[in-house]
């Protein structure tokens, strides 16, 4: 329990605690609903994050799993994931970028979402638009470190720098992890115009569900991006800080 | 009725979110064929399930009919028989049983059930089925490749199920996991609208608690699915690296026909590890829903309510949970710490007890029942006694020390048979029995039903009864042939001859059912819109068959459990869950 609960509700005692909870197990067991706040869309993408977060966790846990089983050193990723900038080796500057960039991406959706339920049509397809924009970027500093890899004979069945492994995880993990941001951005742009539009105030119909859209849709693409900028965290941190 | 007469307790609570607005279809095609309708994509998924399910049937005769009859059929030869098995085994287990009862019966009952007027995002459901049938199709077209099918098992464990030896190993193999994953993929766009649909589509009045079991077991399958098949998922993708791309994930280095493979360093455990845990949930991602449509089908006809609806509603919940931390069961052979193996065990063993209890609460609910022995009947109680059979076989499986000699044998076949294989089908049968009315509007035939029970439960008998004595005497499964083998006695050659017999004939029994299910859409007896006098949401729709939007211009307000039957001073033996409540009347 934190300090403000306890300045806010000094008489909070085992009693309201239970009470509070038997309120959770009332939402659960009552009718229509079992999550009172959450639309079909915000529950549904929720769902889907966790079945997603499994198929991360496959992914990692399996390459921890060659990487510890392997019998061939692990490349050094320090000096892997180094570039050569005016002569000098600077280890880790590329995904230093890379993690600014898909953090601040993070922010510019947060605040898309807060334009958009405040109807401000174009601040929030602009926001949208830039965290777009980062999310490209991104996928194009990819691009660029997979070529800088390449040139450097790392492939998926073999390296030069140690074991085979690490070239097969990182092109799949990375790579998986690629094509979830490329979604995104081909989402973020789609919504991105029917917001410019203004399709969610005049109701026009989706193309092929031939439903009306909701401004709810640019929080639920926001919940998508910032677990995408999530499981970075983990890629980042497992591929290249361990 | 007014809210007026309504008991202060049973009043239904305020709409709290306002009625969807379907797709209304236009043309033939979108009606029929690209339809958003969770009762059309419903029988499309059960049609393309039972489809590849016969194929599944008659490529289970081609094993028999070699182990039988070794080398007396020409075109069975040794990769014949192993693509058999492969393929045998994965359509049963994914392309046939977890389809028809999460992309059939979820998609028919779920909607119907919770008092939708369909799933939660129509499209998203139809896209689920077309990426499963393309998955399908994948799976059939690997007949039509050079090499054919792949011949790896269906467990696909590497390195052999990559290597050149197998059969299959040109194209089969490839098309195999890309199926798998188009399936997934296809799965996981379903699975969500179940999910979803449970828990935030319900009609006012329909908590969850008073949810049919049937809910309860497809709903508590499709979220263990969304977790389980993310490994399957991740073994498929990097399986399809280590055969495309040279990837050396679950191959380590090995020398085949004296050549030095390009593998190095990958671990083939891992790839067991992966698979089992897709592959234990998926054991009860098929039972669950078989339990619960089970327990609807007893109450309904014994005229009973079911016996400590909640303690189902937890114990499968919590078979859900178990089931997810015990796959490590089907790797005792495969090396593993000691401890490891003890782990497994318990937690293996502690499933018994919700499967006991649920059990439990099946025959109390019989218990004094008013029992009729209707087709759905005999097969919801057919299921009851084999599921106890192959279950109890399961505590010695699950036993490190007595699984290690039985591992790998026929008994292991016998054991997963009777409880995933027959159970669920006995299931499958008697649902499809009890809601063809629904569906179709008309009865089936009850003489041809009660004939196809008993041929198909008998026959089931006596193919895996014996079963389980072959594996005790040690006869290997998956042998293409035994050759000379002293341990195993000339006897068993005779058993498997029988077994052989009886499995083409129980095989070719089937047909009487599908010339019940065929004939009775035509001739069948008129059904009305609850043959069965069935308190649950279903049997109340204005039309039968529902109609597009399933409930006319109101949705349904619900005020009791489904369960409703016998009830002291109701007009009639069960009270619809819709019913308006009587005076003191309380029911949970």
């Amino acid at each position: 329990m934190t300090a403000e609960h306890v300045t806010t509700e000094p008489e909070m005692s085992e009693e309201t605690l239970r009470s509070r909870m038997l309120g959770v197990v009332a939402d659960w067991s009552s009718d229509q609903r079992s999550f009172k706040s959450a639309s079909w869309g915000k529950a549904m993408m929720w769902i889907f994050l966790v079945s997603d977060t499994f198929v991360f966790s496959c992914f990692l846990i399996s390459y921890m799993t060659v990487r510890m089983s392997t019998t061939v050193e692990w490349p050094h990723p320090s000096e892997i994931f180094a570039l050569d900038i005016g002569g000098k080796k600077i280890p880790l500057i590329l995904i230093a970028i890379m993690t600014f960039d898909l953090i601040t991406s993070s922010g510019t959706m947060a605040m898309a979402v807060n334009f958009a339920y405040a109807r401000e049509r174009k601040k929030a397809a602009m926001l949208m638009l830039a965290t777009a924009f980062f999310g490209a970027a991104f996928v194009g500093m990819q691009a660029f470190e997979w070529t800088k890899l390449i040139h450097e004979g790392v492939r998926p069945w073999g390296n030069p720098f140690g074991a085979a492994q690490f070239g097969s995880s990182f092109f799949m993990i990375t790579g998986f992890h690629g094509f979830h941001v490329s979604i995104g951005v081909i989402f973020l742009l789609i919504v991105a115009r029917a917001v410019w539009r203004g399709d969610y105030d005049v109701g026009r119909r989706g193309f092929f569900t031939s439903r009306k859209g909701r401004y709810e849709i640019v929080e639920i693409m926001g919940l998508y991006w910032h677990f995408v900028d999530l499981v970075w965290v983990f890629i980042f941190a497992f591929f290249y800080l361990w | 009725m007014t809210d007026a007469s309504v008991p202060q307790n049973l009043a239904p609570p305020p709409a709290e979110v306002e009625d969807v607005e379907l797709y209304h279809a236009h043309s033939w095609i979108t009606k029929y064929v690209f339809c958003q309708d969770a009762k059309v994509i419903a029988i499309q998924y059960a049609g393309t399930a039972i489809t590849v399910g016969i194929l599944a049937l008659v490529l289970s005769w081609v094993i028999r009919l070699q182990l039988a009859f070794p080398g007396a059929i020409p075109f069975i030869d040794a990769n014949v028989y192993y693509q058999s098995v492969t393929m045998h085994g994965m359509i049963m287990v994914v392309y046939m049983l977890t389809a028809i009862f999460l992309g059939g019966f979820g998609n028919y009952l779920i909607p119907l059930m919770v008092g939708a007027r369909d799933m939660v995002f129509p499209y998203v459901n139809m896209l689920s089925y077309w990426v499963y049938l393309i998955a399908t199709l994948v799976l059939v077209s690997s007949y039509f490749v050079p090499g054919g099918p792949t011949g790896a098992g269906w467990t696909l464990y590497p390195p052999q199920s990559i290597l050149t030896g197998t059969p299959g190993y040109d194209y089969g193999i490839i098309l195999m996991l890309v199926s798998l994953i188009l399936f997934i993929v296809g799965f996981t766009m379903g699975g969500l609208n179940y999910v979803v649909t449970v828990l935030q589509a319900r009609t006012r009045g329909m908590t969850l608690m008073r949810l049919p079991l049937t809910v309860w077991g497809i709903f508590a399958a499709a979220v263990m699915a969304l977790l389980a098949f993310p490994g399957l998922f991740v073994a498929c993708v990097m399986l399809l690296l280590d055969r495309i791309l040279g990837t050396s994930f679950f191959m380590p280095s090995l020398v085949e026909l004296g050549e030095r493979k390009d593998y190095v360093g990958g671990s083939p455990i891992l790839f067991q590890h992966l698979f089992w845990f897709f592959g234990h949930p998926e054991v009860y991602i098929v039972a669950l829903p078989a339990f619960g449509i089970v327990s609807d089908l007893i109450s309904v006809h014994a005229r009973k309510n079911i016996f400590g609806y909640r303690m189902m509603v937890w114990a499968i919940i919590a078979i859900g949970v178990l089931s997810m931390v015990v796959w490590g069961h089907h790797m005792y052979v495969s090396g593993m710490d000691p401890w490891f193996g003890f782990f497994f065990a318990v937690t293996t063993l502690a499933i018994a007890v919700p499967t006991a209890l649920k059990v439990y609460n099946w025959v109390l609910t019989l218990w004094h029942a008013d029992i009729h022995f209707t087709t759905p009947m005999l097969f919801a109680l057919g299921f009851l006694v084999t599921f106890v059979n192959g279950g109890i076989t399961g505590l010695y499986l699950g036993n490190v020390i007595v699984d290690v000699p039985l591992s790998a044998t026929l008994f292991v076949v016998a054991h997963f048979h009777m409880v995933m294989g027959i159970a669920p089908v006995l299931v499958i049968f008697g649902a499809i029995y009890h809601w063809y009315p629904k569906i179709t509007g008309r009865m089936m035939d009850e003489r041809l039903g009660k004939i196809h029970f008993w041929i198909t439960f008998l026959g089931a008998y006596a193919i895996f009864f014996p079963m389980h004595y072959l594996g005790v005497l040690g006869m290997p499964r998956r042998f293409y042939e035994m050759g000379d083998t002293a341990f195993v006695p000339a006897s068993a050659a005779t058993l498997n001859i029988v077994i052989t017999i009886i499995a083409l004939a129980v095989g070719f029994a089937q047909s009487i059912f599908f010339y019940n299910l065929f004939r009775s859409l035509k001739y069948g007896a008129p059904a009305g819109g609850n043959p069965w006098r069935a308190a649950s949401l279903e049997w109340q729709t204005p039309e039968t068959p529902p109609g597009h939007g399933n409930w006319g211009k109101h949705l349904p307000v619900v005020y009791r459990w489904p369960y409703a039957y016998s009830v002291p001073g109701a007009p009639e033996d069960f009270l619809p869950q819709d019913a308006p409540p009587l005076r003191g009347e309380h029911s949970p």
